[in-house]
C-alpha cells in the first residue's frame, strides 16, 4: 500500500538562508542509507519537503530501518499517494487506507486537509468535513475528537494527493556533512563507536584512526575495528579509516620511559598522530570515547596530560556517562556485540600493574625528553605508512 | 619463505583429491539415490571410497558411515551409542583430555541423565590404566578416548584399554577418536578391540566437511541425523559425493608408502625437538619419543605471550597455533594442558607446532631460527 515516505526534519527548518544546504545534505544521506536496501528509490525535494518514493518493489521494514539511521530526520511518514481523480475517488481511497492500516476502529480521529493547490474544488474545511463524514459512515466505531485525536489523518492536495496518518520517529540531529568533519580515535572498545555516533548525529562527517601494533595485536583485532567502522558508517555516511602501525613507537617508549607512564605517553603520541592525520584530511576536531575515571588513563589529570598535545578541539561526547549508559547506547546503535569480541588492543598490551593515575605534566614532559633522539622519525614513518581503508 | 606448521588444525587438500572432486561436481554430479545413470555413476565414487576404507581398516563395507567430519562422527558415536545401549546401563567413561567434539556430547549425556566418569591422565597426557579399571562398573555401557591428543601428541594405550574394558564386559562399547591419529598409524579396529572409530578428512589432506565413523558389525548405535534413510538409515541426507570421493583418494594417498612417510615426519619432528632444546627458555610438554605422535610438538615459552609469538611468527610467514585452533576463538585456557598439570603461568605461553608429510627440514630450520631471534625481543617487551 505504501509506496512513498514523507520525511520530516527538525532543526534544518530554522537555518535561514542556509536551509537548502542542509536539505541537500539530508537528501544525500538518505540516498546513501538507501543504497543497501533492496529496491530503487527517488529522493526528491519538492515544495520545501523531502519525499522518498519507491520506483520498484521494495522491503518496507528494511527501508524504514535505513531511514531511522539518517540524522536530521525527526519523522518518517509512510504515505499513500494518488492522482487526483475527483473527490469520490479520494474518499474511497481514504476508507480503504483506514481499513488496511487499523485493525480496531475504536479510536478518535481528526482530518487535517491542506489545499496547497488552490484550484481544488473543495477547500480545506470542506474536505475535513466531507472525509470525516465518509469515515464515520464506513466505520461506525470511530468517533471524532478535534482537540486530542488518537489519529490525525493528513490529506495534502498538491499535484498529487498525499494521505498519511502514521509518523515513525527518526533519530533527530543534523544531516551528516553539514557541520564539518572530525577524526574519531577508534579503538575497538565499546566507547569510541558510541562517541563517533554521537558527534555524527550533530551533522559532523567522520574519519577514523586506529592504532595497530602487530604482532602484539592481531589481524583479527584490526578486522574488528574495520567492522566497527562499518557499523558507524551506517549512520555517519562513508568513513575513511586510517590504520597506523604503532608498534615501533610503543616499543621505543617502553625502552626509554618509566613503565608506569607508558600509557599516558603513548596516548599523547596517539593524539599527536591523529591530529596530524586530521589536519591532512581537512578535519576540524578529534573525537574520543573517553569518560572520566573509567580507567587510569582517563582520570582528569590524565586527560589533562593527553589533551595538552593537541591544538584542535577534542570532542568527548561520553565524558560524563557511566559505563552502563554507554553500553546501553552501544546496544541501541548495534555496535556492542562487535565491541565485546575478545581481541586485545594496543593500549592494554604493555600496561603496567599500577599505572600512574595522577600524572604530572612536567614529569611526563621530562620523561619524553628521553625520546628526543628517534621519536620524530618514528612518528613521521608511522604517518607516512598509514593504511587508508575507505568504507562506503 | 613460508612454513605452514599448523597441520593438526587442518592440512592443504591434496591435488589428487581436488581433481576427483572437480570431476564429481562438474561431470558426475548425480544423486546417488537416483535410479538413472547419473545416480549409478555417483554411487560408484562412494563404493570406491568405501573400498579404500575397508582396505585400510580391514573391515566390512557395512561398517563404514560417511559423515560431515570428526565432530559429527564423535557426536554420533557418543550420543547415538549411549542412547542405543541405554537399557543396559547409564554409566559412561571418557578421558579428561578430550577435544570439545567429545567433551560436549558427554556433557549432553549428563544432562540426559547419564552418569559420566572422567579418567585422569599422567603428566604426559596418557590415561592411567588403573583408573580405568577402577572406573568400570556393571552398568557401564560406553568408554571413549582419543588415540592421539590434538594438543600435545600423546598416544593413548588403545589396545591395553580395550583389553581391560572388554575383559571386564565384552558388551561395553569402546569408541576411539582417531581424528589426529588416522593417517599417522595403522589402525585395525578388530585387532585392536575398537568398536567405533572417528576419522576426519581434512586432517589428512582430504576436503573439509568429510569423515567417517567406523561402527563394528553388531555394535548398536542410533542415527543422530534422520531423514531420507540414506546409508541404510544410519546417516540421512544426500551423500556428499565429491567430499567422499576426495576423502577416499586422500586416505589412499596417506597409506601409500606409509612407513616411509611416517619415518620422514618423525625425522622432521626429531629435528624440531632437538632444535627447540637448544633454544634457551623453552619447555616441551609431553613425550617426544617414539611413543608420541610423529607430527605434533607442544612447546611452552616462559615469559612470552603465546598469541604475540604466534603473530610475530606469522609476520615471518610461519603459521602455528596457540591452544587448539578449533577452540581458539574463545580465550579459554587449554583443559588438556591443565589436565597434564602444566604450570599455570605457562598456559598462556604455549604453542603447538604440527607437521605433515610435506614439511621440509628447511622449513623447520627457518622456524627454529626465527623463534631463537624473536624470543629475546618479546621477553624484553611485556606487561609489568
Amino acid at each position: 500500500m505504501f509506496k512513498a515516505f514523507l520525511i520530516k526534519y527538525g532543526e534544518i527548518g530554522v537555518k535561514g538562508k542556509n536551509r537548502y544546504l542542509f536539505e541537500d545534505a539530508l537528501v544525500n544521506q538518505i540516498k546513501f542509507a538507501l543504497k543497501e536496501v533492496e529496491g530503487e528509490f527517488a529522493v526528491t525535494k519538492v515544495d520545501g519537503r523531502i519525499y522518498v518514493q519507491a520506483k520498484t518493489e521494495f522491503d518496507y521494514d528494511e527501508t524504514v530501518d535505513a531511514l531511522k539511521r539518517v540524522f536530521g530526520i525527526i519523522g518518517i511518514c509512510p504515505m499513500v499517494q494518488i492522482e487526483d481523480n475527483g473527490f469520490d475517488d479520494l474518499a474511497k481511497t481514504v476508507v480503504e487506507y483506514f481499513r488496511q492500516t487499523y485493525d480496531d476502529m475504536h479510536f478518535t480521529f481528526k482530518v487535517n486537509a491542506r489545499r496547497a493547490r488552490k484550484n481544488y474544488p473543495l477547500d480545506s474545511m470542506e474536505i475535513n468535513a466531507e472525509i470525516g463524514h465518509v469515515l464515520l459512515e464506513a466505520f461506525p466505531e470511530l468517533s471524532v475528537d478535534v482537540h486530542k485525536p488518537d489519529v490525525l489523518l493528513q490529506i495534502e492536495i498538491r499535484q498529487q494527493i498525499n494521505i498519511y496518518s502514521i509518523e515513525i520517529p527518526g533519530p533527530g540531529g543534523m544531516p551528516v556533512g553539514t557541520n564539518g568533519k572530525a577524526m574519531l580515535l577508534l579503538s575497538g572498545g565499546i566507547d569510541s563507536p558510541v562517541a563517533g555516533y554521537m558527534i555524527a548525529k550533530r551533522g559532523v562527517k567522520i574519519d577514523a584512526t586506529y592504532f595497530h601494533a602487530p604482532p602484539y595485536t592481531s589481524e583479527r583485532a584490526k578486522q574488528k575495528v574495520v567492522d566497527l567502522a562499518k557499523l558507524v558508517a551506517r549512520y555517519a555516511g562513508p568513513v575513511t579509516l586510517n590504520v597506523v602501525n604503532f608498534t615501533d613507537i610503543q616499543l621505543y617508549i617502553y625502552d626509554q620511559c618509566p613503565h608506569d607512564e607508558l600509557t599516558i605517553i603513548m596516548r599523547r603520541y596517539m593524539m599527536k598522530i591523529a591530529e596530524t592525520l586530521a589536519e591532512s584530511s581537512d578535519c576540524q576536531g578529534l573525537i574520543t570515547g573517553e569518560s572520566i575515571g573509567q580507567v587510569a588513563s582517563q582520570t582528569i589529570k590524565s586527560l589533562y596530560c593527553t589533551n595538552e598535545v593537541c591544538t584542535m578541539p577534542v570532542f568527548r561526547p561520553v565524558i560524563g556517562f557511566d559505563k552502563q549508559e554507554i553500553v546501553d547506547l552501544a546496544e541501541k546503535i548495534g555496535t556492542y556485540e562487535t565491541s565485546i569480541q575478545p581481541f586485545e588492543d594496543c593500549c592494554t598490551i604493555f600496561v603496567a600493574k599500577h599505572p600512574v593515575t595522577k600524572p604530572n605534566l612536567n614529569v611526563i614532559k621530562k620523561s619524553e625528553l628521553k625520546l628526543a633522539e628517534k621519536i620524530d622519525e618514528l612518528v613521521k614513518t608511522a604517518i607516512d605508512t598509514v593504511e587508508k581503508i575507505v568504507i562506503e | 619463505m613460508e612454513a605452514y606448521l599448523d597441520n593438526s588444525a587442518t592440512t592443504k587438500t591434496a591435488k589428487e583429491a581436488v581433481d576427483i572432486m572437480l570431476e564429481v561436481m562438474q561431470k558426475d554430479y548425480g544423486n546417488p539415490s537416483s535410479k538413472h545413470m547419473y545416480g549409478v555413476n555417483a554411487e560408484n565414487y562412494i563404493k570406491d571410497a568405501t573400498a579404500v576404507f575397508c582396505n585400510v581398516l580391514k573391515c566390512q563395507e557395512k561398517e563404514i558411515i560417511f559423515t560431515s567430519g570428526g565432530t559429527e562422527s564423535n557426536n554420533m558415536a557418543i550420543v547415538g551409542g549411549a542412547l542405543a545401549n541405554r537399557r543396559k546401563g547409564q554409566h559412561v567413561i571418557v578421558s579428561s583430555v578430550e577435544h570439545s567434539s567429545v567433551k560436549e556430547p558427554f556433557r549432553y549425556l549428563a544432562k540426559l541423565g547419564f552418569e559420566v566418569t572422567y579418567l585422569p591422565v599422567d603428566s604426559n597426557g596418557v590415561v592411567i590404566l588403573d583408573e580405568l579399571k577402577n572406573a568400570l562398573r556393571d552398568d557401564t555401557i560406553l568408554v571413549s578416548t582419543m588415540m592421539v591428543n590434538n594438543e600435545i601428541g600423546a598416544v593413548e594405550p588403545i589396545e591395553e584399554m580395550s583389553k581391560i574394558i572388554h575383559t571386564f564386559n565384552r558388551d561395553i562399547v569402546f569408541h576411539v577418536d582417531a581424528i589426529q591419529s588416522f593417517g599417522k598409524y595403522r589402525i585395525v579396529p578388530k585387532k585392536m578391540g575398537i568398536d567405533m572409530l572417528s576419522v576426519s578428512g581434512h586432517k589428512i589432506h582430504g576436503p573439509k566437511g568429510t569423515g567417517i565413523l567406523y561402527v563394528r558389525d553388531k555394535v548398536k548405535v542410533n542415527p543422530i541425523i534422520l531423514g531420507g534413510g540414506q546409508q541404510k538409515g544410519m546417516r540421512s541426507g544426500t551423500e556428499n559425493v565429491p567430499g567422499i570421493a576426495g576423502l577416499g583418494v586422500a586416505t589412499k594417498l596417506a597409506y601409500t608408502d606409509f612407513d616411509k612417510k611416517i619415518a620422514g615426519m618423525r625425522a622432521i619432528k626429531n629435528a624440531f625437538v632437538e632444535g627447540i632444546g637448544k633454544i634457551e627458555g623453552t619447555k616441551i610438554n609431553g613425550k617426544t619419543d617414539e611413543e608420541s605422535a610423529p607430527h605434533i610438538v607442544n612447546v611452552s615459552f616462559p615469559g612470552v605471550r603465546a598469541e604475540v609469538l604466534l603473530h610475530a611468527l606469522e609476520d615471518k610467514g610461519i603459521y602455528v597455533s596457540s591452544g587448539s585452533a578449533c577452540s581458539s576463538n574463545r580465550p579459554e585456557l587449554s583443559s588438556t594442558l591443565q589436565a597434564i598439570g602444566l604450570d599455570k603461568n605457562l598456559l598462556d605461553s604455549t604453542l603447538r607446532f604440527s607437521f605433515c608429510v610435506d614439511t621440509t627440514p628447511e622449513e623447520i630450520e627457518y622456524c627454529l631460527q626465527n623463534i631463537a631471534e624473536l624470543l629475546p625481543v618479546l621477553r624484553k617487551y611485556r606487561a609489568h
